[in-house]
């Protein structure tokens, strides 16, 4: 269980970035935060991940403050961020240092097969496409097995076919070792897609605006009209947060948009 | 909508890239005008450094004539020169006195070596810039590490290095002479502070530049100061680090001559003052010819020794700058 104590942030330059943030994730949910550019969301989870701390509030994994990096909780990156200079077998491994030499080979073995990249094991980074990479950082975050798993726009360098793939991968992987995700995009369609709610930020001071439930079971088609309809509720609830009149209409159950795939 | 996705599960795998020339290929073809280009060089290593993957994949490099011959055309105006001036001498249109020919240079170098006089002053003079080498290096590294890891060191020290720095170091001779005596102390510490610049400067912009981004992953895995500095620091300096190495030697190799003319009774700078005292200009040629090969042999050292640390380097990115 992840829970946010009204966690705030100020930067020393006296920026609030955080104002207030109480959530509670449950094991194994997967949340999505949404807002436009500036809204705290990447310093959230920053906050959450323990690379930086809160300057008001307090993050809790199962009751314990989270103060710096916690094993339990692993991050992605918007780039792969992987070691140019270790095999990417080396790099899934990198955090399983400590552990018996022939355990963590056969670790990082399972999840080279696990993200489809077996025969790349040998590789250096720098021989993968972007898609391919950001599967190593994928890998490598999952490899320790941590209970929260955090995405800071994992997807958003990725070309729109690699994304979807990567989307679907993601989910695959989750319904297999059950993390709790925590995932920031600006990506409207890959939080609808991934996430049981979604969580709408505001910004200065960053705060959550509105939460939006999604109960569409999964896998998810991204052109039903149901999905039409929870991103029709999170893009209006987008615009209200950011002060705009709403453009979107949430109000009826299908778009003409949606309806006309549905045909 | 499932199934359109696996088909570009299947199209994007298909484009996956398969096929790379090996590193080894790669670094024999790298490494010849590296030392030219070093600054251009330098800032290309920090990039590879920061972890950025290259989606640009390196053609593949054919055994062509054309790559021995581009090279070879270089050889051409030397080679014609060279075997013109013999035949000028030959036949007595120059007598090749004070220009000596490739033949007498020859002669001159067998004879050295055949004495042992070249390997005698060949050693003393490596023994020279091994020594101060070693200590440039020493204190190099560990007043770079120092000011690129830390800004409190950086803004402490920094100011009067580079103030140090713009000294042109053989204005220290005299000063070296009278502190540390005409004998080899003040030699070895010439030479020190001639490699310590470039090592210095190296590891200080190496260091203070790691990427942060790399660093958070070690951070992220909770790695300890110790760690941190083994598994993430060292391996992303080292690329700098060698060129900076390399920088080092070649002034090593250019103070110790500085070092040689103030006064030594053996050595190869020691040939060279005695060639032209003695008006033997052939045996200044050999000297110089024997610089020529011993620097490029201990920089060749440093690419070999380190080379198997540097595997994972994007080699495209080098050789486009030897093309």
């Amino acid at each position: 269980m992840l829970t946010l104590d009204h966690v705030g942030k100020t930067y020393p330059n006296g920026v609030r970035a955080l104002d207030n943030i109480t959530l509670a994730v449950a094991p194994a949910e997967i949340v999505a935060i949404v807002g436009g550019s500036g809204c705290g969301k990447s310093t959230l989870l920053r906050a959450i991940s323990g690379l930086d701390t809160p300057s008001r509030g307090r993050v809790l994994l199962d009751g314990e403050q989270v103060t710096r990096p916690h094993e339990k909780i692993g991050m992605i990156f918007q780039e792969p961020r992987l070691l140019p200079w270790l095999t990417v077998a080396d790099n899934v491994g990198f955090g399983l240092e400590h552990r018996p030499r022939d355990e963590r080979e056969a670790l990082t073995a399972a999840a080279l097969v696990r993200v489809g990249l077996s025969d790349k094991a040998e590789a250096w980074p720098r021989e993968l496409s972007g898609g391919q990479a950001q599967r190593v950082a994928i890998a490598r975050a999952l490899v320790p097995q941590p209970e929260v798993l955090l995405l800071d726009e994992p997807f958003s360098a990725l070309d729109a076919f690699t994304r979807a793939d990567l989307q679907d991968h993601l989910l695959d992987l989750w319904a297999d070792l059950r993390p709790t995700l925590v995932l920031v995009t600006h990506d409207v369609d890959e939080a609808v897609v991934l996430a049981d709610r979604i969580m709408v930020m505001r910004p200065q001071p960053g705060r959550l605006y509105e939460e939006i439930a999604s109960e569409l079971p999964r896998p998810r088609d991204r052109q039903s009209a149901a999905f039409d309809f929870v991103k029709r509720r999170v893009l209006a609830a987008l615009d209200r947060s950011l002060a705009k009149p709403v453009t979107v209409d949430d109000t009826r159950t299908t778009s003409s948009q949606g309806a006309a795939l549905w045909w | 909508m499932r199934t359109g996705v696996k088909g570009v599960r299947a199209l994007t795998q298909f484009f996956a890239p398969t096929s790379h020339p090996s590193p080894h290929s790669q670094a024999l073809v790298g490494e010849g005008r590296r030392v030219a280009f070093r600054g251009s060089v330098m800032s290309l290593v920090r990039m590879t450094a920061t972890g950025e993957p290259a989606t640009a994949e390196p053609k593949h490099r054919k055994l062509t004539l054309a790559r021995f011959t581009r090279p070879a055309l270089g050889l051409l105006l030397p080679l014609v020169l060279a075997a013109g001036w013999e035949a000028a001498v030959h036949f007595h249109l120059g007598n090749g006195r004070l220009v000596p020919p490739p033949s007498v240079i020859y002669s001159t170098f067998a004879e050295l070596a055949a004495t042992g006089e070249l390997q005698r002053h060949a050693l003393a003079t490596l023994a020279r810039v091994a020594a101060g080498f070693g200590l440039g290096v020493a204190a190099g590294t560990v007043l770079g590490a120092l000011t690129g890891y830390s800004s409190f060191m950086f803004r402490l020290l920094d100011p009067t290095l580079q103030a140090l720095r713009a000294i042109p170091s053989i204005a220290w001779i005299p000063l070296f002479i009278l502190w540390l005596g005409i004998f080899e102390t003040s030699k070895v510490v010439l030479i020190a502070v001639g490699v310590f610049f470039p090592v210095y400067l190296g590891v200080t912009g190496a260091v203070a530049s790691v990427d942060r981004k790399i660093v958070e992953v070690g951070r992220l895995f909770r790695l300890s100061g110790v760690a941190m500095v083994r598994r993430i620091l060292l391996p992303a300096v080292l690329p700098s680090y060698v060129i900076a190495l390399r920088s080092g030697l070649g002034l090593g190799w250019m103070f110790v001559v500085a070092a040689e003319f103030m006064g030594a009774s053996e050595g190869l700078g020691f040939l060279l003052v005695d060639g032209q005292q003695l008006g033997k200009p052939a045996q200044i040629v050999a000297a110089i010819v024997a610089f020529a090969v011993i620097g490029k042999l201990t920089d060749w050292l440093i690419v070999l020794v380190t080379a198997p640390f540097l595997r994972w380097e994007d080699r495209v990115r080098t050789s486009t700058v030897e093309d």
